[in-house]
Formats: structure tokens, C-alpha cells, sequence
């Protein structure tokens, strides 16, 4: 359920020919109301249904964070494990479309800050696929991240593939020379970085994190180990975000393993912008990670 | 006497006894409230219970009235003032202790503490912390009974305070959109916190506010366990009918502070003491013609018979 999710088919298509398929029981146009929404959501899951909330984008949830902080994420503990919520929760993020300020939003950095909730960005059409039946099986709240400019990539995932692993990062990329971390619809951009780093003989191994809670550090950590240089790269804004938390870990276990500082591409520090030009300089671009890149190898 | 006319006379003495006895059990309930949380006080000001504690000293015709009329498989969502609520609801007095006692035992396992009690079990799922925060949960746990068409409700109790938040009025409107079976039980003791009903609210007749969302509303004496008991099973019956919510408004009022930690300052003692003379106990027992079960009045724990023989003061295990 969600808004205009049924007639509509969801603001950016996701849930186009549900509603025919499913019925309007299952699929569920909900009034503005992202609390009441969510929270019914988080009801429902409680009394042993499995719903899929959608909320438009992620700048409108924060309308609904007191339900997804204060009681999705927190019922089965302060209920003494009595109060399971197995919800799942969809969103749009991400910044690139020219949509300005209060439209650009990267907050699942933030999201993933909260325990008593599982945070997924998925950057492959493969695990847009094949994530959500995992998330479903899940007993604990799932929010899932969609990237905006994702939503027109194709590929043929397999229609019954195995549900994805929701524990693991994933080595997009297999490389020596520095590892280059991120998640999301940063993706494409490394890989992209990566390649031009090949052409100049740097060997670069791309991680996608895939998870953003739990962080999978057995992987993060063990390329680090491998390549002994690191560099995150993440859309959201550099000050206490998801490349902050990556960066600590890397200093906490890998620290002796480094023979850089870890560096980070992250978006400025400002309210995304309208203009073309201005919303490039702000967001993370495969030039300022090629920069990253040839500042740690150096 | 005619043979009818002494069936008659029996079967109206057995109403009459029955009434009696249900009345009985009415007080017996609020009486059994009202000492577990004295016990409260002294617990908390021996240093035993901490954190924020929120009595219903003064609202217990709400909890006994509003609970009793619902059946087990109805949901109940409800605030951080619900230790009232749980122990009509039938948690066992004991383990709403060790709650307060941070304890494993306790009916949260010591995680949640006064605010939050929970117990699946009896489907009461909290306990909710956020004023109004319980609404949107409690039209879930209604849109699950709606599509299983189970016949339960979901009842959510809050205050006169969460009517002002969004919280409540988004699931007004989603509740009455959808038809979902959800009882709104707003307990309308005057007071959010410090801030009276009409320095809340532009318009203080919040069943008229609540009809606007399309749904059947009215407000009653909540100091009035009868009363209570009444309206709730009338909208519960009305709720079953599948047309949507209901909506009560209780007026009451709490006799203590609103939490352990407030002075209190912001009323005057003269109206406390107006609203004292309604205390439901002893409004109920005056229509009893009986006193109530303790000697002297007001009560004082573990001088009665009551505080001896009620569960809470059970030493808690664990
Ligand atoms: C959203 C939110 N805002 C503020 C508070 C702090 N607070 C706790 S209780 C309360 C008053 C609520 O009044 P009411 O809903 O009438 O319930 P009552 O305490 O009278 O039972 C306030 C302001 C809170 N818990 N949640
Ligand atoms: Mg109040």
C-alpha cells in the first residue's frame, strides 16, 4: 500500500498491474498520510500479515519517522521479543534528476544509524529483483532504498533466481591496487571509475555494500586488507553519514593495513541544487573518485 | 401468588443479584487499580521503580469500564498511562510490578518499563511513549481483523492531548476511508501535561470534531463506570457492524500529577478537590448502597483487606 499506488501504478511505475492482478484488498491506495500508512503497516505486520509499504520518496518519510524509529524498530524489544514486525518498506532516494532541495534526499545513511531495522540499496536490476522476497521472509522491519536514476537500467534477472543474500556486500569488481566502496546509485559511477583506472594500470576492486545495516565487514575489511587503500564513495553528505561509519570501521580493523588515509567522495555539504550544472558539482562524479583514487594511490 | 407472577419475581431477583454481583466485580476492579498504583508511589519513592510514571488515580471507571466491555480477541493499543489498562485487560498484577522493577519476570521482560507494558498474549500491544503514536498501529491491527473478517476490533485509547497531533487525525480519516473496525477511546482528563483542554484545542467538543470524520461519536461521564461500560459496549456493537469507527469521549480526570516528576503547579487544589467528590470508587458504591471495601476512606495500602488479598502486593518473583 502506499500512495498512488494502485490506479496510478506508483509514482514511478514500480507497482504498475497490481492492482489488476491483486485486487484493491492487496494492493492499496492510501490518502497523504504517511504515518497512518506506515504505522497501519507496522499493525498489520504485527497481527501476521506481510505488507509492503511504499512511500513515495525518502524526503516524505520523515513524516513517518515516528513510526518507523519509534515502533518499527523498536516494538520487539521494549515488548520483550513478543512484538515481532516483519514489514517491508520501499522508497525512492537519491539526487540526479534535477528535482532540487527537498526531492534529492540520500538519508539511508541515517536510516541505517537506527538498530531494529535492516537498510537495503539495491544497485543491480538483479537484487531490485530478487531482494524483496527475502525482505519479506524477514520477522524484523525491512527499508529498502530505490535510487531514482536506477529505476529505467534493464536486465533480465532470473524470473525464480534465488532470493538474494541480505547478509553480504558483494565484489563487483576484483582488483589489487585500492578498494573502492559504495552502494546505490553511486554504482554505476565506480565501476565506470574503475575502468578508466584499468586503462591507466590501476587495478581497482569495486564492493558493493548492498546492506547498509547490518554492514557486512568481513568483506569491506577483507578488500581493504587485499589493496591496502580505500576509497568511499557515497551520495549522501559527507558530515556523519554512511562513508563516516564505513571510514571507522576500516580504521577500528584494518588500520595497519592501510598504506593511505581512507578517502571519501562524498555530496557537498549544501541543499541539492536545481540547476544542471550545480546539481553535478554537488553529487559525487567519476572525476572526483578518479581524483580519490590517484590521491590514495599516489 | 400466581405461579407466573413468582417465576416472575425469581427471575428479577436474579437479574437484580446478577447486576449486584457484576457491580461488585466493577468496584472490586477500580478499587484493585487504585491500590496497586498507591503501591506505585511508595515504590517509586523508595527508590524501586524509576523513570517516568504516569497514575490513572482518578481514571480507573476508564480502564475497568472501557476493558470489560470488549472481548479477548479484541486488539488493545493504549499510552504510557495504562497501568490501569493492563490490569483490567488481565495481566497479572505481579508481573506489571517486575515490569516497573526492571525485571525479567516483568510482562515486557524489564525492556519497557510503566510505559510500555505488553503482553501478546492478551493482545494488548502496548504501552506507547509518543503521544498519538499508537493510533496508526492500532488501524493496522484493525485493517488485519477487516481483511480476515474475523469480527475482532482494535480499541486504541490516548488522550485529549494526542487529539491535537496528526497522528490521530490521519488515522481518523484512514480509519473511516477504509471502514476499518477501530475503537477511539479518547480519555479526556482536561489536561496534556500542564496545558488545560481550551488553551489545547480551538474547538474543545472533540466528539463533534471526530463525527466530522464520518463516523459515529459521542462523549460520556468517565468518571462513571457504568456509564462506561455502557457506551463501550454500544460501540463496540457498532464498530462489529462493519461500517467503519466509533469514536468515545471519556471525561474524566487524573487526581495526581501527570507524572512522577511534575509538581503539579499548574491547577488549582480547589478543582482537584471538586473533581474528588466524582471519584468513581466511591461514586459506584454510593449507588450500591454499599460502602466500599475498605474501612476508612480514602484508603491507605496495606491497611485493608483489599491491599492483603490483591495480587499486587504479591512480592514479585525474579
Ligand atoms: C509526540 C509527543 N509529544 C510530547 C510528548 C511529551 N508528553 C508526554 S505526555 C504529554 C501530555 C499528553 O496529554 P494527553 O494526551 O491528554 O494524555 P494524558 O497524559 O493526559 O493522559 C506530553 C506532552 C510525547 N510523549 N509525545
Ligand atoms: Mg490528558
Amino acid at each position: 500500500m502506499g500512495e498512488d499506488v494502485g490506479r496510478y501504478g506508483g509514482a514511478f511505475g514500480v507497482s504498475l498491474g497490481l492492482l489488476d492482478e491483486f485486487g484493491p484488498d492487496r494492493v492499496r491506495d492510501t490518502p497523504l498520510s504517511e504515518s497512518a500508512f506506515v504505522g497501519a503497516g507496522i499493525g498489520a505486520a504485527i497481527a501476521g500479515m506481510r505488507p509492503i509499504v511504499e512511500i513515495m520518496t525518502v524526503n516524505f518519510s520523515l513524516l513517518a519517522l515516528d513510526q518507523i524509529l519509534n515502533n518499527a524498530a523498536t516494538l520487539l524489544h521494549m515488548s520483550g521479543g513478543q512484538v515481532a514486525v516483519p514489514l517491508v518498506i520501499r522508497m525512492t532516494t537519491g539526487a540526479g534528476r534535477q528535482l532540487a532541495a527537498q526531492h534529492s534526499h540520500s538519508l539511508e545513511g541515517w536510516y541505517a544509524h537506527i538498530p531494529g531495522i535492516r537498510v537495503l540499496a539495491p544497485a543491480t536490476v538483479a537484487d531490485a529483483r530478487h531482494m524483496l522476497a527475502p525482505a519479506l521472509a524477514d520477522p524484523d522491519p525491512v527499508v529498502i532504498f530505490e535510487h531514482g536514476s536506477l529505476y529505467n537500467a534493464s536486465g533480465s534477472p532470473e524470473p525464480d533466481g534465488a532470493p538474494a543474500d541480505l547478509d553480504s556486500a558483494a565484489v563487483r569488481r576484483s582488483g589489487t591496487a585500492v578498494s573502492l566502496i559504495t552502494y546505490g546509485g553511486s554504482l554505476g559511477k565506480v565501476l565506470e571509475a574503475a575502468e578508466r583506472l584499468a586503462a591507466d594500470g590501476i587495478d581497482a576492486e569495486v564492493v558493493d555494500l548492498r546492506t547498509l545495516r547490518p554492514l557486512d565487514d568481513d568483506t569491506v575489511i577483507g578488500s581493504v586488507r587485499r589493496t591496502h587503500r580505500a576509497v568511499v564513495a557515497d551520495e549522501g553528505w559527507r558530515t556523519g553519514g554512511i562513508s563516516a561509519e564505513i571510514a571507522a570501521r576500516i580504521a577500528e580493523q584494518a588500520f595497519y593495513d592501510l598504506d593511505a588515509p581512507v578517502e571519501r567522495v562524498c555530496a557537498a555539504e549544501v541543499p541539492v541544487p536545481y540547476a544542471h550544472q550545480l546539481e553535478e558539482a554537488a553529487l559525487p562524479q567519476v572525476a572526483g573518485i578518479l581524483a580519490a583514487v590517484r590521491r590514495a594511490v599516489g | 401468588m400466581t405461579a407466573r407472577k413468582r417465576a416472575h419475581a425469581r427471575r428479577s431477583a436474579d437479574r437484580a443479584g446478577g447486576r449486584a454481583a457484576h457491580r461488585q466485580e466493577l468496584l472490586r476492579d477500580m478499587v484493585r487499580i487504585r491500590r496497586f498504583e498507591e503501591l506505585c508511589v511508595e515504590l517509586y519513592s523508595a527508590g524501586e521503580i524509576r523513570g517516568f510514571v504516569h497514575l490513572c488515580i482518578g481514571e480507573e471507571a476508564v480502564s475497568v469500564g472501557v476493558l470489560r466491555a470488549l472481548t479477548q480477541d479484541d486488539a488493545v493499543v493504549t499510552t504510557y498511562r495504562e497501568h490501569g489498562h493492563a490490569l483490567a485487560r488481565g495481566i497479572p498484577a505481579e508481573t506489571v510490578l517486575a515490569e516497573m522493577l526492571g525485571r525479567i519476570t516483568g510482562c515486557s521482560r524489564g525492556r519497557g518499563g510503566s510505559m510500555h507494558l505488553f503482553d501478546t498474549g492478551r493482545r494488548f500491544y502496548g504501552g506507547h511513549g509518543i503521544v498519538a503514536g499508537g493510533l496508526p498501529v492500532a488501524a493496522g491491527l484493525a485493517l488485519a481483523d477487516n481483511l480476515r473478517d474475523d469480527g475482532h476490533l482494535a480499541c486504541c485509547l490516548f488522550g485529549d492531548g494526542a487529539f491535537a497531533e496528526g497522528e490521530f487525525h490521519e488515522t481518523a480519516n484512514l480509519a473511516a476511508l477504509w471502514e476499518l473496525p477501530l475503537l477511539l477511546v479518547c480519555e479526556n482528563n482536561l489536561y496534556a501535561m500542564g496545558t488545560p483542554l481550551a488553551r489545547e484545542h480551538a474547538q474543545i467538543d472533540l466528539a463533534a470534531r471526530a463525527a466530522s470524520y464520518g463516523m459515529v461519536a459521542w462523549a460520556v461521564d468517565g468518571m462513571d463506570v457504568l456509564a462506561v461500560e455502557r457506551a463501550t459496549r454500544r460501540a463496540a456493537e457498532i464498530v462489529r457492524e462493519g461500517h467503519g469507527p466509533c469514536f468515545l469521549e471519556l471525561r474524566t480526570y487524573r487526581f495526581r500529577a501527570h507524572s512522577m516528576y511534575d509538581p503539579d503547579l499548574y491547577r488549582d487544589k480547589a478543582e482537584v478537590e471538586r473533581w474528588r467528590h466524582r471519584d468513581p470508587i466511591t461514586t459506584l458504591a454510593r449507588r450500591m448502597h454499599a460502602r466500599p471495601c475498605a474501612r476508612r476512606w480514602p484508603p491507605t495500602t496495606g491497611s485493608s483487606s483489599w491491599a492483603r488479598t490483591s495480587d499486587a502486593t504479591a512480592a514479585p518473583s525474579g
